[in-house]
């Protein structure tokens, strides 16, 4: 009767200031070097597992690029004690969701299910992190499935294929030239021995980090880890080599020519992250500046661009703060139909060049910030979310904490700093622009390339 | 090792008394608008639906016509121009968003409930909602925009199977157009024909109102009531004509200079209202519904390595929605993967799951409830699908029993009954075998 009435002034609690629940995270760390993080979220049953490991496309090189991903799919194909896909079929018959994403920086893998399952995903986890097999037979399936996985997402889709062109163009030495998913060459030729050598090399619990979000509790969270995590033993991992971008010396062009209906055009200059910057506002700046362009439908891009001029059908700004090496503010569209690639270009570079030489609103400014703090919000709605955002920092060696600090952050960008980062990183120097030529699909006749309007080819 | 631990409480956070499913409100607006509501307090925001019948099942022979009528409710509203009503949501923080598929014409807010974002967003949804002023500019660049979607769609091979299996399995029935509609007939919409479908469709008695969020019974009254009142009361939408099933398979080809052969197979599925759901449901679950542990993954992907996605799935709708096979392969893989996909589909109908796969089915479907209400934006999904389709207010507090209850004999005898692998249309889009 005691617990119920307190129950009861809880809630009526909750009901009156609910922004005065403050999630609660504990971080823990192993003797293994393994990293725990918990966060726990009581408003459903349920609990997600992210693994994440240090490793991606970014640490790879030539010949084996994608390999991270290869391994990502080999990882559900048996280990000691498992058969292939012996995994998820555990997984579902506990009522769970599990897959596996691998990016630049990261390869992670997950399983959502009912609280009190979390030691069905910590136990087989604990074993495909030391004893995976990579079985010959197994792999050359598994490389015949990740290339249809290609073929799907990128030979047959000529965005795709312009995005990958377009990345591999403006970078020159740095891993990330290459796609995550690799070249298809590279797909086609991976042994099994390739696959266990970066297996032992990056799979280790001292290169891993496990963030548990959902309705637990730290400390017997602490305790499974412990139970299954805590007796793999440390490895010496490899070190990934800097593979810092050489200097980009003027502006570079790059036309892909593929069946297709629509034109696109990709523009990228070089920039900083929060991880590489030496001047720790410029990122949160440069976030804002992608804000104003293109931070929803109110924002200068759909305003001017979409609605006022009708010069593109779509169009959008890309910046990612968070990421392990130097990386591009990427502009990308479709002209309309009454335009050319070319003059949706000039229109992005007269929006450039208004940001260099006016001052951004304090209205704009205020926009971005509401909406900011409104998506910290909105975000909590999703308990794999938030795991997202704590192990995708933690992986990419920057603290958690930063997600909590990034409105603070954004609130202190000002309209000169947005100035000062469009003057210092739009200059045409580091700029590299993509534009999707597209070829006939039937039998019609081939379009001629507009570039050479501008800047001459 | 515990080397540092970290307590942002402010508020002691109960585990709140945990209910199997949320508890839905359901009550009439004045006009005859339907509202669902779940009080969801944790966080200090709210989800808004508003889902009319109005989708492009029922713009009949103009396809395109409900999906641009609900694309131009926020490009001019109550005197304020697409600017200004952009401009008001993202001010206080509001997502909004509108689509429109073939059953639903949906419009949707995300708001915080702090006072002064909650009414301006709300406000300017209920103008957006009953006070669009069609302007000419702005529906002249929309059809100028979908005419380009619709040139874009040539370009994906996936797209292009799409169009084909709608078209294939319904034929002139209205489900067997996309509702993004066809270049003819985009090109002569006017915002007469617009305005007059608006009307005829947006009215109380065809709306159903979700709310899900920070707000109580109270709140959500006066809220659903403000939403709907400036509407007329109207009349429901007519039933959508039966979909007839399939008198013989069909095999549609379609030459696309892709690397890969997107293969689409089926016939029409089932209503959301329909007796045989449970045990369709479950048996496709194993059959094609359960990503990587299927048997139709198993034969493609696992054993084979032909496909990185296959799948197959049950979408119901108003009148029988389709089911749907596909697969992705290599051109000249492209006969292989087709018979695997069809000899799974035929041994599956002739003999039915075993005991031990209609077990690991309805552990993975129950065991995982929860997680299909884990969040607020996927309670207002239900919400939406439980008032549109008119499905019991009991529906998910009684769906892990009616999953407990299929049989093996079930899933037979439905499977037997309404699934005719030898009269299904199979669509292929892709380039020559080299």
């Amino acid at each position: 009767m005691q617990m119920l009435k307190k129950l009861i002034l809880a809630c009526s609690l909750l009901l009156a200031s609910p922004a005065l629940v403050f999630a609660d995270v504990s971080e823990y760390l192993l003797k293994n070097g393994l990293k725990l993080i918990v966060k726990p979220d009581h408003r459903a049953t349920v609990a997600v597992t992210q693994v994440w490991y240090k490793v991606g496309s970014s640490y790879e090189y030539n010949g084996i690029t994608g390999i991270s991903h290869q391994l990502e799919h080999m990882m559900f194909k048996g280990t000691e004690n498992l058969a292939p896909n012996e995994f998820s079929r555990i997984i579902a018959s506990n009522g769970g969701r599990e897959n596996a994403f691998t990016g630049r920086d990261y390869t992670a893998y997950f399983q959502t299910m009912e609280a009190d399952r979390l030691e069905v995903s910590f136990r087989l986890e604990a074993e495909r992190m030391r004893k995976l097999i990579i079985d010959e037979t197994e792999l050359i399936k598994e490389r015949e499935v990740v290339a249809e996985e290609r073929r799907m997402r990128t030979e047959d889709n000529p965005i795709a294929m312009t995005r990958e062109a377009f990345n591999a163009t403006a970078f020159v030495n740095s891993p990330y030239h290459h796609p995550i998913v690799g070249w298809m060459s590279d797909i086609n030729n991976y042994e099994a021995e390739d696959l266990r050598e970066w297996y032992q090399k990056w799979y280790a619990p001292n290169n891993a980090t496990i963030v548990v979000a959902g309705d637990v509790e730290a400390e017997a969270v602490y305790k499974l880890a412990e139970k299954y995590f805590g007796k793999l033993t440390r490895e010496v991992t490899a070190v990934v080599k800097p593979q810092i971008e050489v200097p980009q010396l003027g502006m570079r062009k790059v036309i892909v020519q593929t069946p297709a209906k629509l034109p696109y055009l990709m523009m990228g200059w070089k920039v900083p992250v929060v991880k590489t910057a030496d001047v720790a506002w410029e990122p949160y700046a440069l976030e804002m500046l992608a804000g104003i362009l293109d931070g929803g439908a109110s924002a200068r891009f759909s305003r001017e661009l979409v609605r006022g001029e009708e010069i593109a059908t779509s169009i959008g700004a890309g910046y990612g703060l968070f990421s392990r090496l130097d990386d591009l503010f990427i502009v990308a569209g479709t002209p309309t139909k009454a335009h050319t690639v070319s003059e949706l270009e000039q229109a992005v570079m007269q929006q450039i060049e208004e940001l260099k030489s006016e001052l951004v609103s304090e209205q704009e400014l205020k926009r971005i910030q509401v909406q900011v703090v409104a998506n910290k919000t909105y975000e909590r709605d999703s308990v794999f979310y938030q795991a997202m955002q704590i192990g995708m920092l933690e992986t990419i060696g920057l603290d958690w904490r930063l997600s909590e600090e990034y409105v603070k952050n954004i609130d202190a960008v000002t309209a000169q700093q947005v100035q000062a980062v469009a003057r210092k990183y739009f200059i045409d120097k580091t700029l590299t622009v993509a534009e999707l030529l597209p070829q006939p699909i039937g039998d019609k006749p081939r379009p001629k390339s507009s570039f050479g309007v501008r800047h001459g080819y | 090792m515990v080397i540092r631990t970290f307590y942002y409480i402010v508020g002691l956070l109960f585990t709140l008394t945990v209910q199997a499913s949320p508890q839905i409100e359901h009550w009439a607006t004045d006009n005859g608008g339907r509202v669902f509501f779940v009080s969801a307090p944790d966080l200090p925001m709210l989800d808004v639906k508003v889902v009319f019948n109005a989708g492009s099942a029922q713009d009949k022979t103009l396809p395109g016509m409900a999906l641009l009528t609900n694309a131009m409710l926020s490009e001019g509203a109550a005197g304020k121009s697409s600017d200004e009503i952009a401009a008001a949501f993202e001010d206080v923080g509001a997502n909004f968003g509108n689509s429109a598929k073939r059953d639903m014409a949906i419009l949707s807010l995300r708001t915080l409930t702090e006072e002064d974002a909650l009414n301006t967003s709300l406000q300017m949804m209920t103008a957006v909602l009953s006070e669009p002023d069609f302007p000419q500019a702005a529906f002249e660049r929309l059809q100028k925009q979908v005419l380009l979607m619709l040139q874009a769609e040539n370009q994906s091979p996936s797209a292009i199977a799409s169009r084909a299996f709608y078209s294939s399995i319904y034929g002139k029935h209205p489900y067997g157009a996309m509702p993004v509609g066809n270049n003819e007939v985009v090109s002569n919409l006017n915002v007469k024909s617009l305005k007059k479908f608006y009307h005829q469709y947006y009215v109380a008695k065809n709306a159903t109102v979700v709310l899900v969020g920070a707000i109580d019974k109270v709140q959500a009254e006066i809220i659903g009531e403000q939403l709907l009142s400036a509407l007329p009361a109207g009349e429901k939408a007519s039933p959508i004509n039966p979909v007839m099933e399939l008198a013989a398979g069909k095999e549609v080809v379609i030459q696309h200079p892709s690397q890969q052969t997107h293969i689409l197979m089926g016939q029409p599925g089932i209503s959301r209202d329909d007796p045989d759901y449970f045990a369709l449901y479950v048996g496709n679950h194993i059959l094609g519904g359960s990503g990587l542990v299927s048997r139709l993954s198993n034969e493609i992907r696992e054993k084979r390595g032909l496909s990185y996605s296959t799948y197959s799935y049950f979408r119901p709708m108003l009148q029988l929605g389709p089911y749907q096979f596909g697969l992705q392969t290599r051109n000249d893989q492209a006969q292989e993967a087709l018979e695997v996909m069809r000899t799974t589909l035929n041994l599956f109908t002739s003999t039915g799951p075993s005991d031990a796969e209609l077990t690991a089915a309805k552990q993975n479907i129950t065991g995982g409830f929860a997680l299909r209400v884990d969040s607020n934006s996927k309670i207002a999904n239900y919400l939406a699908m439980i008032g549109f389709y008119g499905l019991p207010l009991d529906y998910l507090e009684t769906f892990k029993g009616k999953v407990s209850m299929v049989t093996l004999e079930g899933i037979k005898d439905a499977y037997s009954r309404r699934v005719h692998s030898g009269k299904m249309v199979t669509v292929m889009v892709g380039g020559k075998a080299n």
